[in-house]
């Protein structure tokens, strides 16, 4: 089952040099750009008529920050399980780079090109010492001993946990455990992550931190990030919003592009970020306010401009 | 109660205790259990308790928690001493004598040395897993057991198996906490009635622990799958195992002292 070598031997190599976007010559004229693509997915559970994904099509371009969000049910967690071949299609194709996920024999390279965060971290952790979980995912690629110590420690610095990482993972407040769990995946040194609902059950600070976590992951090392959320808040982060309803696509676009019309995405049963429906709620109550605004500090200016006229000061970045 | 259980729970440190060769401190516990049974005469276990005492005094652990892992086995360690203190016949004189109860001076000793063979037993296997790790325990074991898998026995699937159970105890643990809190705020009764009420008390405890605990491990899976489980082929492991020199050391003074409280029986026999 394992193909000695060709997963991790070859990633590494390729990776060592440089963690941006680096071109496959595999390609058959397809977009190198792209991370994972999904074409008229459908999918069902086996007991169930109801369809979870619907006729879905999408893609997420490499680098990408792509957040999802749609009311329970709406076939989110269903479709990033599709992303990394957990799930596999009923119909339609979902492809990771160029591989469809159906490639049985390259399922490693695909688990190792896309990592998975879930929702509850007392559920991902396998060992009972911070490092070890770290290195689980490389124990199982058959990373020799050395190389696993400097990729974990490499890992737990970008997640934020080295000075956690003797500790056992049941001492830890969630947030912690999610970023062991987040450094698990990124010790595989992944193009992709994937967090589903990863920050649900975490309180705010904790929250916080991951979300930070995750930014730096995407900005600075350049991993592309899928994140499903409830939080309108960390959708307002992303690079792309996806709405989803009912087993496809209801919106997509930038998240002021979404955000601004609220009262479709309240059809959906979801809710905007605050700072956006306090405009909207201003604009309908005769105070015009500019439709784009997502964030406190745009919406705290502009107010200061409706009120006074003037434009705001700008006052420093915290 | 519940915190109480500490087995399987690891104290990192960086004593020699807990830098041995696992493979070598489950070879020695064995053989200490072993010695406990074949020595146990009144110098063999004396010596088996302060050999013990020094190592958790070498290991740092605090006195506390082995008072801890001790503390749930105290009544079995009380219902066998009583049984032992009645029931056992000696060949003199009974000291005490009431009814159909008879003490005698053998049963006595036997039931102090019984008392200090459990304690000793239970605090010896604590220490093995207070002073490794269950990951690296579990890899030892794996590799002890190695030979077994030519035989097709699933070794690999049985430690990681282990590990997880081990990984899970304290998760468990909260959880059990969690929904017995939940129940008493609805009104159950856990802590009074009669036996049978107790243990039907016990029911809506356990379902919704059995199926949390289900779902923990469906979810586990999946998390496991996606970090590239697939069985014990072609594995790594982040801590690599070999003998060192100070190992083999150690391994011999414990030997030393395991065939010490082997030849503690040519002064005492064994009872």
């Amino acid at each position: 089952m394992r193909r000695d070598g060709s997963v991790d031997g070859s990633l590494r190599a390729e990776k060592t040099d440089s963690r941006a976007f680096c071109p496959k010559q595999t390609g058959k004229g397809k977009n190198m750009n792209e991370m994972l693509r999904a074409q008229d997915v459908t999918f069902s559970y086996s007991h169930e008529q109801h369809k979870a994904l619907d006729g879905l099509t999408t893609q997420v371009t490499r680098g990408e920050f792509v957040a999802v969000l749609g009311a329970n049910g709406c076939g989110k967690s269903t479709l990033a399980k599709h992303f990394n071949a957990i799930l596999l299609p009923s119909s339609g194709t979902v492809y990771i780079e160029d591989i469809p996920t159906t490639d049985e024999d390259r399922l490693l390279e695909m688990r190792q090109k896309v990592g998975m965060v879930f929702q509850n971290p007392d559920n991902q952790i396998v060992a009972t010492v911070v490092e070890e979980d770290v290195a689980f995912a490389l124990e199982n690629l058959g990373v020799p001993p050395a190389e696993i110590r400097t990729r974990i420690d490499e890992a737990m610095k970008m997640a934020g946990i080295y000075k956690h990482r003797e500790k056992a993972p049941h001492k830890l407040s969630g947030g912690q455990k999610q970023r062991v769990a987040i450094a698990g995946v990124i010790a595989m040194r992944p193009d992709c992550l994937i967090l589903d609902e990863a920050t649900a059950m975490l309180d705010p600070i904790g929250r916080e931190k991951v979300m930070r976590t995750v930014k730096t992951l995407n900005r600075d090392y350049g991993i592309t990030v899928v994140h499903i959320t409830h939080y309108m808040e960390e959708a307002a982060m992303a690079d792309r919003v996806i709405v989803m309803s009912e087993g496809h696509i209801a919106m997509e676009g930038a998240p002021k592009e979404v955000f601004s019309r609220v009262d479709e995405v309240k059809a959906l049963h979801l809710d905007v970020p605050q700072s956006a429906e306090l405009c909207h709620a201003l604009t309908a109550a005769g105070l015009p306010m500019p439709d784009d605004i997502i964030g406190v500090d745009e919406c705290a200016a502009a107010l200061y401009k409706a009120i006074t006229g003037k434009e705001a000061p700008v006052c420093p970045q915290p | 109660m519940l915190r109480d259980i500490t087995i399987g729970q690891h104290f990192p440190g960086n004593s020699p205790v807990h830098t041995m060769d696992p493979r070598v401190k489950i070879l020695l516990t064995i053989a200490y259990i072993v010695m406990l049974f074949i020595g146990s005469n009144p110098l063999g276990l004396a010596i088996s308790t302060v050999f013990l005492a020094l190592l958790y005094g070498i290991s740092k652990i605090p006195l506390k928690l082995i008072a801890r892992s001790i503390k749930p086995i105290l009544p079995i360690i009380a219902f066998t001493a009583v049984l032992n203190l009645f029931l056992l016949s000696g060949s003199g004189e009974p000291l005490f004598q009431w009814w159909i109860f008879r003490i005698y001076p053998e049963s006595i000793e036997y039931t102090i040395i019984m008392a200090v063979r459990i304690i000793c037993l239970i605090a010896g296997t604590s220490l093995l897993t207070y002073t490794t790790s269950p990951i690296v325990l579990t890899d030892a074991i794996e590799r002890l057991l190695y030979p077994l898998s030519r035989l097709h026995l699933p070794v690999h699937e049985l430690a990681m198996m282990m590990t997880i159970a081990l990984r899970f105890i304290p998760t468990l643990i909260e959880e059990t906490e969690k929904i017995m809190n939940a129940q008493k705020a609805r009104g159950a009764q856990l802590d009074s009635g009669t036996l049978k009420q107790r243990v039907q008390a016990l029911i809506p405890v356990l379902i919704p622990l059995f199926i949390s605990a289900f779902r923990r491990a469906d979810e586990l899976a999946m998390a496991m799958e996606c970090r590239c489980y697939h069985g014990g082929e072609g594995r790594t492991r982040l801590k690599q195992l070999r003998l060192r020199a100070s190992d083999v050391v150690y391994g011999l003074i414990c030997a030393v002292v395991f065939v010490l409280i082997g030849l503690s029986n040519l002064w005492f026999p064994s009872i």
